[in-house]
């Protein structure tokens, strides 16, 4: 009964002549464009700078400015108000005003002060831009001691090392994340529409009165996303390895196996969804809006440490989270299955009680 | 005008009916903006720190001390042997491990010098980097009040410095709202307009009740037409909820003027449904319209319109692409506007960018229209 049930799937998919292009094409355009879009990595910051010294010291800080490889000069402005004027008009991000004393500050004062005004309306790069730019100040001031034979002296020797991501690359970061947002989109969003489909075109009814019991009928509409949920997740692996070079460090066949337990999660979602819905714009509406929460909850593009505790208590009902947390894991660190088992746990939970409920859920009797 | 207007009425009966479907599109600005404002955050705060530590002497603990005071660590596991490391950073417990020499703080006093390696997840460039700045000024700012105390500080006075005074432009808390909101606005009419939209004109055609429609002996345009008044409606109604929403509950005051604000939005809001209109004039069955618009709006509306990642970080390729999708320079105009308070002129281009693309869009869809069915 299955299989023809399955055919009956496969058929409706392939007959439609949008759906089996897009399978192909979206994970190669997600992959393709985001990693660069999806970057919190600063860099390129526009600053404008106002130099009230002209002399060999501000020269030398303008120049080591420029060359850090984060900011960008767009002008140097004659006044303050004309560096304000360049961040109104959305030139500049963050105005650097160098007092007309620095250099005689510096060698007769010692203490020199010098004045950042950055744009916090984008706070992320407000925040980032000033921070470099201190750091950038505290280095030159560093290099000025040392010429002056004033060498720091011992204390505290701090070594940094950065692990698993040695080239620091936001990029590697946010790919295998990426895989779990499309195969959500994807497994998530057709089912919900699949079920619903049915029902406005009428074809519900002649399902509804052959024998075909409930959870064969899920099992049928199931199935099919679970191989289209494969080919997404395999061209997704494969642009991540030809495109950006990336390989999980840890086993691929955790990888799918993993994958294979997620897809029927959030494609049994989508049945729910299509379930309890009407239409097919009702239902697209309520998927669209649980899965702009759920990814955002997820800790795919913010960090979910840094959320309230409130928050940080919904996202444990969020099972994006606990995929993106192995992906990421196996992918980047090369967990093994036993590192990742209380997340594996979760999904699982989710899994037994989402499919569990799109069997229960979907009614012969109207 | 009479017929223009019963079709209206038909379309609001439409829309009234689905309940579920209306609900859902008042509440989701309101869920978002509570998101945006309160849940979600760049910030890096609570970074879960490992400690390695075989001296556990004064200094270390008064180090550990000040690490787990601050609001961006919060020591998690307390390791014993530098194997622990690994495991704890696959099994995704720690974020970052503070290993110190044994001995530490008779090195420091007696040795003038002494080492601690941080040891960072580096998954995430972003909150490694900024943990190690901040473990950073931590540990610095101890070994100052140690040199203080134990007057070795005898070159410091020699030292120069610069001190930098930092003054945050129009956010001087660095409320992550003020940036959000201008692109939840985006973000919310976009959807509820285009997709909307062009779900319910696709919708007749699929189920072949635009046939009904067009040999009534009402103008097609007109039947078009009244398919986007309601929803119209609805994003209006949204917008004022979104509005007094960032007002009263997130405190996020509008300090230009209201009236451009209101001007800007309405013409994003007419922006967004002749594209649900063009799209609904390219597909023929509802998945696709709901997957071109849903999708083909939606991901673009959340990573190119500059609600999350700035824009000019992007390659250059990606930020041609950005210039195409309407919420990047509806965002730029509100946070203009809203946030900056700056007068109308400073955002022209955008206003001007915005109008080209309500007619141009307008003007492709009306072409397409087909009036006749295949």
């Amino acid at each position: 009964m299955l299989k023809y049930l399955l055919e009956k799937e496969f058929k409706q998919l392939m007959r439609n002549r949008f759906l089996p292009k897009m399978i192909i094409i979206m994970p190669c355009i997600v992959m393709l464009l985001f990693p660069w879009a999806a970057t919190m990595e600063i860099k390129n910051i526009n600053i404008s700078i106002v130099d009230n010294n002209h002399t060999v010291t501000s020269q030398r800080l303008i120049n080591k400015i420029t060359s850090s490889g984060y900011f960008k000069l767009v002008n140097v402005s004659n006044t303050y108000s004309d560096a304000i004027q360049s961040i109104e008009y959305g030139e500049a991000d963050i105005a650097l005003e160098i007092s007309n004393n620095l250099e005689n500050d510096i060698t007769k004062e010692g203490v020199s002060n010098i004045m950042i005004s950055a744009n916090a309306v984008d706070g992320m790069k407000g925040s980032i831009g000033t921070s470099y730019l201190a750091s950038i100040i505290s280095d030159f001031t560093n290099e000025i001691n040392e010429e002056g034979g004033v060498i720091s002296q011992g204390g505290i020797l701090l070594k940094p090392y950065f692990k698993f991501n040695p080239e620091m690359d936001y990029k590697v970061f946010m790919i295998p994340a990426l895989m779990v947002m499309i195969l959500t989109m994807i497994c998530g969003s057709l089912p919900s529409l699949n079920i619903v489909s049915e029902k406005e075109i009428g074809t519900i009814e002649q399902i509804n009165v052959t024998p075909v019991p409930k959870a064969i009928f899920i099992i049928a509409k199931l199935l099919p996303y679970w191989i289209i949920g494969f080919i997404v997740l395999t061209i997704s692996i494969l642009v991540a390895w030809l495109v950006y070079g990336l390989i999980p460090s840890g086993s691929i066949l955790t990888i799918y196996c993993i994958s294979i337990l997620y897809i029927f999660t959030i494609s049994g979602f989508g049945l729910i969804v299509s379930n309890y819905s009407n239409t097919m714009q009702q239902a697209m509406f309520v998927m669209m809006f649980f899965i702009i929460i759920l990814l955002l909850m997820s800790g795919l593009f913010t960090p979910i440490n840094s959320m309230p505790d409130w928050a940080q208590a919904i996202t444990i009902f969020n099972p994006l989270k606990y995929f993106i947390e192995i992906m990421r894991s196996i992918y980047l660190k090369g967990s093994s299955l036993k590192d990742i088992l209380p997340q594996l746990y979760s999904l699982f939970c989710f899994f037994i009680v989402l499919t569990t409920w799109a069997v229960i859920s979907y009614r012969k009797r109207s | 005008m009479n017929q223009f207007s019963s079709f209206v009425r038909k379309e609001f009966c439409h829309i009234l009916r689905d309940k579920r479907t209306l609900l859902i599109l008042l509440v989701m600005p309101v869920v978002e903006i509570i998101l945006f404002g309160f849940a979600i955050s760049t910030d890096v705060r609570n970074i879960r720190l490992g400690i390695l530590d075989p001296s556990n002497d004064v200094a270390t603990r008064s180090i550990i001390q000040d690490m787990d005071a601050s609001k961006y660590f919060t020591v998690n596991l307390v390791l014993h042997t530098p194997e622990e490391i690994e495991e704890a950073f696959r099994k995704n417990k720690i974020d970052m491990v503070i290993v110190f020499e044994d001995k530490f703080y008779e090195r420091v006093v007696h040795n003038g010098s002494a080492s601690v390696q941080l040891l960072a997840d580096g998954t995430n460039p972003n909150t490694a980097k900024i943990g190690v700045g901040y473990a950073t000024n931590i540990i610095m700012a101890y070994q100052m009040r140690l040199s203080q105390k134990s007057a070795f500080s005898g070159a410091s006075s020699a030292t120069i410095r610069i001190v930098p005074n930092i003054k945050m432009l129009y956010n001087p808390q660095m409320k992550a709202a003020y940036t959000f909101v201008p692109g939840v606005m985006g973000m919310i009419l976009m959807l509820i307009c285009s997709v909307m939209t062009s779900i319910a004109i696709v919708r007749e055609k699929e189920r072949g009740t635009m046939e009904v429609l067009l040999v009534s002996p009402v103008k097609p345009i007109s039947i078009i037409l009244s398919k986007t008044v309601p929803y119209l409606v609805i994003s209006i109604v949204n917008m004022i909820t979104i509005f007094l929403l960032s007002i009263f509950v997130l405190k996020v005051p509008v300090s230009g003027s209201m009236a451009w604000l209101i001007i800007v939005s309405i013409l994003f809001i007419f922006v967004s449904l002749s594209l649900g209109m063009l799209i609904s004039s390219i597909v023929k069955t509802q998945v696709a319209a709901m997957l071109f618009s849903g999708i083909g709006m939606m991901l673009p509306g959340m990573l190119l319109s500059g609600l999350m990642f700035p824009i000019e970080n992007m390659p250059v390729l990606l930020q041609w692409i950005s210039y195409m999708v309407p919420a990047k320079w509806y965002i730029t105009a509100v946070k203009c506007i809203m946030i900056q308070g700056l007068d109308i002129s400073y955002c022209l281009t955008e206003l001007y960018v915005l109008l080209g693309m309500a007619v141009l869009f307008i003007f492709i869809s009306l072409k397409r229209f087909k009036y006749r069915l295949e």
